[in-house]
């Protein structure tokens, strides 16, 4: 249904917030069609790596990026793309649930519709239903389209914003911690929302839950903020050989919990 | 201990805010017992619907004067509204920190200035300008006005605005950004929808000042009682009808009460755009929380 047919390609990628290097030489190659989790300890440059991945990192003021993130062949850092387009292809589904508050559960969803293409009200409509459907809320919902979105609890208010996410049919879909503010139910239904979307979406999850990389992600990246504090690579492979097997000493000890 | 303060700091809450709302019913009460007899002298029919104000002769016709109102309010309104607005998003959204950081103690500066001082300036050079643009025999006329009381009414509608517009949580901004929206479209889209009951109430508090605004509006509007037909023509307001008239009349006279009358008159419409705005107000925050 959508298009992803290449991952992500990350080469010598560094970030800076002003003066501060957040992220230094990040080498990654995110497979497409399949989930990656992102984890390691508070502060090591998670959420700033996949902010890097549809450029929302340089969103903030005086954030700089340095090296390569190639998307379908191209790098979405070379001077002629648009950052505009490539947050069109890239979803991003956001740590706290933050649906629009003025809007509709409708136009929620619409939103991104409205704002990318020429549509027509009943495509619209089919649309908005297809990604309610796709983030398995449509049967929660479908009576109260009209309704605030802020009037749904956390969970719903994430599985709506994955449906806003879904809407404009990325190839890619980045989610920072999006079970960090939920219960553990909720959580457990974007875990199983994942589950479904696997296979037709290229999704990057951070995580700073190991048991919930362990169930939903095909392969792990493990970061770790150095000595000198910027955050960097540990090691990345697939979840059941990162988790069971480690290469670098430093995962071992995280995932064994004797630091972190 | 703490629950005796707490008792009295209720108390004097309660207090404070039972002697404000006991201030507003006695003015209402004043202008009443001051006003009302002028129906021993007019009766309300034509006092509200009369398009003459002769006082001197006792034809108390109060239109000319609410219509000379609302249109230099609307004309301000319409001036203050595109521009504030505009400012506002300016400053919440677009300016370097350093500009902000001169531009809105400058703007709240403004709404310093004596408004005399801004009647001569209106005056002198406002009315001038506006004469010569559309070829008029006097610049004194209700867009003249206008212009002056959007003048006043800016410094709070930019910076009420502003504030509202800064209070919008990131969360949404970057919702936005990460659906492939501009930052015009995430401005038009969802910074200022979300803002937009604070907006209103800024608005609002710079309508409420400007038709209650008397001194800069007598000097520069020209202050004649007739149903106006366009803007560019001299009006007199209510306001400014009773400031002028006042020194003038007998207590107990015929006039003097009509002036009271004008002012309860006042009164009303400046409650009723209060309330209204309170209802829409209510009517938001119900619909987004
Ligand atoms: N907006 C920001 N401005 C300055 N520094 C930031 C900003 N956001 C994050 N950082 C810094 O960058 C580093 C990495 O942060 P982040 O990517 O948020 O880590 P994680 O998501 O793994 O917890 C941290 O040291 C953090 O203090
Ligand atoms: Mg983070």
């Amino acid at each position: 249904m959508s298009g992803a047919t290449e991952g992500v390609l990350v080469e010598r990628l560094s970030a800076w917030y002003g003066r501060v290097q957040a992220l230094k030489e990040v080498d990654m190659d995110v497979p497409p069609n399949r989930v990656t989790a992102v984890i390691g300890p508070s502060g090591c440059g998670k959420s700033t790596l996949i902010r890097c991945f549809n450029r929302m990192h340089e969103t903030i003021s005086a954030a700089r990026v340095c090296g390569k993130v190639i998307l379908n062949g191209v790098d979405i850092y070379s001077p002629e793309v648009d950052p505009v387009q490539i947050r069109r292809s890239v979803g991003m589904v956001f740590q706290r649930p933050n649906p629009f508050p003025t809007m509709s559960i409708f136009d929620n969803v619409a939103a991104g519709i409205k704002l990318t293409r020429f549509h027509r009200g009943s495509e619209l409509a089919e649309s908005v239903e297809r990604s309610l459907r796709r983030a398995a809320l449509w049967d929660e919902v479908k009576d109260k389209l009209k309704d605030s979105g802020v009037a749904l609890s956390g969970g719903q208010q994430q599985r709506l914003c994955i449906a806003r996410a879904l809407a404009v049919d990325p190839g890619v879909l980045l989610m920072d911690e999006p079970c960090s503010a939920l219960d553990p139910i909720a959580s457990y239904k974007i875990e199983e929302l994942i589950t479904e979307l696997r296979g037709d979406y290229t999704i990057v999850i951070v995580t700073h839950n190991m048991q919930q990389a362990s169930r939903v992600a095909d392969h792990t990246a493990f970061m770790l903020a150095g000595e000198d504090g910027i955050g960097k690579l540990v090691e990345f492979g697939e979840t059941k050989q990162v988790f069971t097997n480690p290469r670098d000493k430093r995962t071992e000890d995280y995932i064994t919990g004797r630091f972190g | 201990m703490a629950r005796l303060g707490d008792r009295i700091a209720e108390g004097l809450v309660f207090l404070a805010g039972g002697a404000a709302v006991l201030f507003v019913a006695l003015i209402l009460i004043f202008l009443l017992r001051e006003g009302l007899p002028l129906v021993r002298y007019y009766s309300p029919i034509p006092f509200l619907t009369g398009a003459e104000w002769y006082p001197l002769s006792g034809v108390f016709g109060i239109l000319p004067l609410v219509l000379g109102s609302l249109l230099v309010t609307a004309g301000a309104v319409a001036i203050a509204l595109p521009l504030g607005l505009a400012v506002a998003i300016y400053l919440a959204e677009v300016a370097p920190a350093w500009i902000k950081d001169v531009l809105k103690p400058t703007i709240e500066l403004l709404a310093g200035i004596p408004s005399v001082l801004l009647g001569f300036v209106g005056y002198a050079v406002v009315a001038t300008v506006v004469k010569n643009v559309f070829g008029l025999p006097t610049g004194l006329t209700a867009l003249t006005g206008s212009i002056m009381l959007a003048y006043m009414a800016l410094p709070t509608i930019i910076s009420i605005a502003d504030d509202a517009i800064r209070a919008v949580p990131d969360d949404f901004r970057h919702a936005s950004y990460a659906l492939g929206a501009t930052r015009w479209q995430t401005i038009r889209a969802v910074t200022v929808p979300a803002a937009a009951s604070g907006i209103l109430a800024a608005i609002m508090l710079g309508i409420g000042r400007a038709i209650g605004e008397t001194m800069t509006v007598w000097m520069v509007t020209g202050n004649a009682a007739v149903i106006p037909t366009t803007i560019l023509q001299p009006v007199r307001t209510m306001t400014a009808t009773i400031a002028a008239e006042m020194g003038e009349t007998a207590r107990g006279s015929d006039h003097y009460a009509a002036l009271f009358a004008v002012g309860i008159v006042l009164f009303v419409m400046t409650a009723l755009i209060n309330t209204g705005a309170d209802l829409v107000l209510h009517r938001m925050k119900k619909k987004y929380e």
